[in-house]
């Protein structure tokens, strides 16, 4: 039974700089670094040391407490360096990459004639798995785990999110086989959750043997935790998985061709990019490939990922593992004088979900948002104010506050499993106490995952 | 305004680390809160979202006090023009606004003055930035104080609101009772004579015996004034000194800033407007005052209780309170449903304290601090049924599977 969901919650960010959709051409990066840390909660143990020759999907790494679950390395070539923070934690990996790329050698196969076990086996030995995320907690999926159906989002309402029709058009035939392998995971249904007027392509609309469900409304739309919650919310003990849309077409790509294929096309935008657009890459590239002479200024934060969730990363840094996308935005490490451009300015060029600017008199206008706080941290004061971008059946500033005390109870009573540190990307945009909410949700899950397993 | 913010550098500069006057680095908190006011800070985000939204607390607070200004102008003009009205003297706009200026200023600047000298000592001792909790507060005080109060007397009851209504508790968004109520109360307790009869509501009315300055509510409760039903009747406020028009304008005795319904309506669409005062809590308390109202209507049994319900409104603290004191977030219930809840229950115990106990005849100060207790109660049972529903989703679920 496809469902129609309407969001009436929400926000959506104008901001400037979309990525026109425009395929422009990025000098091929010379290494590839893979980041443990964006895994979450995942504890890496090193497969490989430095001066291996590893293949594309040669695993680099496995999870501690999972020792199946391996993450491959997205091309061919040399591990130069093994980056290292305090206490010795590995913050990436670094391949020398090889003029071309050869893959680590997988016969071609067919989802749909195999067991459900065997696909479960492809899936880890090829490196695919890491793929996979699992609600509650967000993290990468455990091998034991049932899941009572699998979501998948076809599109990404944040701001400035690449659009998936654009990504994956043409891809029919690698994601439908990606959705193939998605089905032999679950006894349950595979959800397609598609946008009424974003999603269009036949990409989407012609995939097979899986529940389509139809989403409308503003930015968290689009977020995967949001529609189980309307479709089908989860309760404790329950285990759904999720995947993006562009790894469901990896999946299926890896599964067709027997090739572990890291490339993507990555959505490069943000207000200080002189012409934003669309490039294709590979997982883990050097930023500096796809953002060369195309920057204005020099001060500016370069996010890999969207602007609520991503990763800050240096110029000399290099893509996530799951970043579609690459934006760059001026940094607000400047002071602003209270009449002129702070608080008690007109305020024509802040962006504010209240109408306490006068900004909101230009409904059309797109803005060019820095990184300053616009404020400094203070105690709870306003209230309603997450509950009116937060559209699902939660108290969300009551749980972010049974987290801060640290109250498992009460967190399991307010649907901590329902959530993930995403959905409160839109809550901690417009606090007005400037609460890290995301990391507070995010500090709240890895405690309930340590106590509660 | 470059040298301004390298004015503040070097002001901190000796009582930073190693600097001239190291020990009394508690002086940078005091420092830092003069300087945040002029300067939003150059911090930046780090993870999670890179972007934050324009609005911060100081943002929030000024429109709250710029919807507070129509009542504050008004509030002046009308002190000068009660003062003139009972002694019966013919004045200009000017003499009567100049009247009001010089009593009403100084109310301002005390409690600012006292409010937020306490504020940033307990912040220096604490160790913690100055929070902007005062600046509603210090505004809203003297507009809800009569206006020819002593100083002293409001300086004490400001140090006691601050103190004991709010520091203790944590400060800024810990606070369990509005700050200016309690200011409010105490000075109600306290100095009884100082806070109702005949004579403190205007400027000078002590002096003048032959004039009665009363409010209106005072003289319906002593059926002083008169409820008369008219032919077709309807029953109808007619006192002798007032009109419904003069009451809905506000050229009748009170506190300083909340006899106009006009001024206060003003500021009431600039919160919701901006979306800072919430919607929901100012229309459920018209409505439960109405309601209370209405029954009251029906019996009709003493002067108070024959006022037209929609009248209750627009005469004494009610406007003020519902619109500026009731909204507080941080004493108010923080879900929508409870606001509903909250708002509800304090405009029908406001009227009903005002109508069945005519010595509180400010019944809608005490309901809103009644409510303020019991507004985590509301919020308890409404999230409790949240819970509720989440777990029996989970065990129904169980049950079909099993």
């Amino acid at each position: 039974m496809s469902k129609d969901i309407k969001i009436k919650k929400g926000l959506n960010i104008p901001l400037k700089g979309e990525a026109d959709k425009v395929l422009g051409t990025a000098e091929r990066s010379s290494a590839f670094v893979v980041k443990p840390t964006d895994f979450k909660n995942f504890t890496p143990k090193l497969l490989v040391k430095e001066g291996q020759e590893v293949l594309a999907g040669s695993p680099l790494f496995f999870n501690k407490e999972y020792p199946d679950v391996k993450v491959g390395s997205p091309v061919s070539g040399e591990v130069v360096e093994v980056t290292r923070g305090a206490k010795r934690k590995i913050l990436g990996i670094k391949i020398l990459a090889d003029k071309e790329t050869r893959y680590a050698a997988f016969a071609p196969a067919n989802a749909a004639s195999m067991s459900g076990e065997d696909v479960k086996k492809r899936l880890l030995d090829q490196c695919l798995w890491a793929y996979i995320k699992r609600r509650p907690y967000g993290t990468v999926a455990r091998p034991e785990d049932k899941p009572l159906a699998i979501y998948v989002s076809a599109f990404d309402s944040a701001p400035l999110a690449g659009d998936y029709d654009y990504i994956l058009h043409g891809k029919e035939k690698e994601f439908q086989a990606g959705l193939d392998v998605l089905k032999q995971l679950t006894d349950g249904k595979v959800h397609l959750n598609l946008h009424r007027e974003l999603n269009t392509d036949a990409v989407f609309k012609d995939a097979k043997g899986v529940q389509i469900n139809w989403v409308r409304g503003p930015h968290p739309a689009g977020n995967v935790g949001v529609q189980i919650h309307h479709i089908k919310p989860l309760n404790k003990g329950e285990v759904v998985f999720t995947v993006a849309a562009q790894d469901v077409a990896l999946i299926g790509s890896a599964f067709l061709t027997g090739k572990y294929d890291a490339s993507r096309l990555v959505g490069v935008g943000g207000s200080s990019v002189k012409s934003p657009k669309y490039f294709k890459t590979i997982q883990g590239a050097a930023v500096s490939t796809l953002l060369n002479g195309n920057v204005d200024g020099d001060n500016n934060r370069i996010i890999s990922g969207n602007v609520l969730t991503g990763t800050k990363v240096a110029a000399d840094g290099y893509l996530g593992f799951f970043s579609k996308e690459l934006n760059v935005i001026p940094e607000g490490d400047q002071a602003k004088f209270f009449i002129t451009e702070g608080w008690a300015g007109a305020g024509l060029g802040k962006f504010s979900a209240s109408r306490s600017y006068f900004s909101w008199l230009m409904p059309s206008k797109k803005y060019e948002l820095d990184t300053n706080t616009n404020g400094e941290k203070r105690a709870f004061v306003v209230t309603g104010q997450y509950e009116s971008v937060f559209p699902m059946d939660i108290y969300p500033q009551h749980l972010v506050k049974a987290i801060m005390i640290g109250d498992i109870e009460s967190m399991e009573n307010l649907g901590i499993y329902e959530v993930d540190d995403e959905d409160f990307a839109l809550c901690e945009y417009v606090c007005t106490s400037k609460t890290p909410v995301q990391q507070v949700v995010r500090e709240g899950l890895e405690l309930i995952e340590k106590e509660c397993g | 305004m470059k040298f301004l913010h390298t004015a503040f550098q070097n002001m901190k500069h000796p009582f930073e680390k190693g600097g001239k006057f190291e020990k009394y680095n508690k002086v940078l908190t005091a420092i830092d809160a003069l300087e945040t006011f002029a300067f939003t800070p150059d911090e930046v985000t780090h993870s999670g979202s890179h972007i934050r939204d324009g609005i911060d607390l100081k943002r929030t607070m000024s429109v709250v006090i710029t919807a507070m200004i129509p009542c504050l102008l008004f509030g002046m003009y009308n002190a000068g023009y009660q003062h003139f009205l009972q002694l019966g003297v013919d004045a200009s706009f000017w003499e009567m606004f100049q009247i009001g200026l010089i009593k009403v200023l100084p109310l301002v600047v005390v409690s600012y003055g006292v409010g937020l000298g306490i504020e940033f000592a307990f912040a220096m001792y604490k160790g913690h930035s100055v929070e902007e909790g005062y600046l509603v507060t210090g505004m809203l005080i003297p507009l809800i104080v009569p206006v020819d109060i002593p100083l002293w007397m409001l300086a004490v009851s400001v140090a006691f609101a601050v103190v004991f209504g709010k520091e203790v508790f944590g400060g800024t968004g810990m606070n369990i009772f509005n700050v200016a109520l309690t200011a409010r109360a105490f000075l109600f307790f306290a100095y009884p004579t100082y806070m109702s009869g005949d004579k403190i509501w205007v400027h000078e009315g002590m002096t003048n015996d032959a004039i009665s300055g009363a409010t209106i509510l005072g003289d319906v409760a002593a059926m002083k004034d008169g409820l008369v039903k008219s032919a077709d009747g309807i029953i109808q406020f007619t006192g002798a000194n007032f009109s419904v028009s003069d009451m809905f304008f506000g050229f009748i005795p009170g506190s300083v800033g909340e006899t106009s319904t006009l001024a206060i309506l003003i500021g009431a669409g600039i919160l919701l407007l901006t979306g800072i005062g919430s919607w929901r809590i100012m229309l459920s308390a018209v409505l439960g005052a109405a309601t209370m109202g209405l029954i009251f209507n029906a019996f009709g049994s003493n002067g108070l209780m024959q006022l037209p319900f929609w009248q209750h409104m627009i005469v004494g603290g009610f406007a003020f309170g519902v619109v500026f004191m009731a909204t507080d977030p941080v004493t108010a219930s923080q879900t929508n449903k409870g606001k509903w809840i909250y708002g509800f229950l304090i405009g029908f115990m406001a009227i009903m304290i005002r109508v069945f106990n005519p010595a509180y005849p400010e019944g809608i100060m005490l309901a809103i601090l009644f409510m303020n207790v019991m507004a985590p109660l509301i919020d308890h049972y409404v999230v409790e049924g949240n819970i509720k529903k989440r777990m029996n989703r989970a065990t129904v679920k169980t049950a079909v599977v099993n």
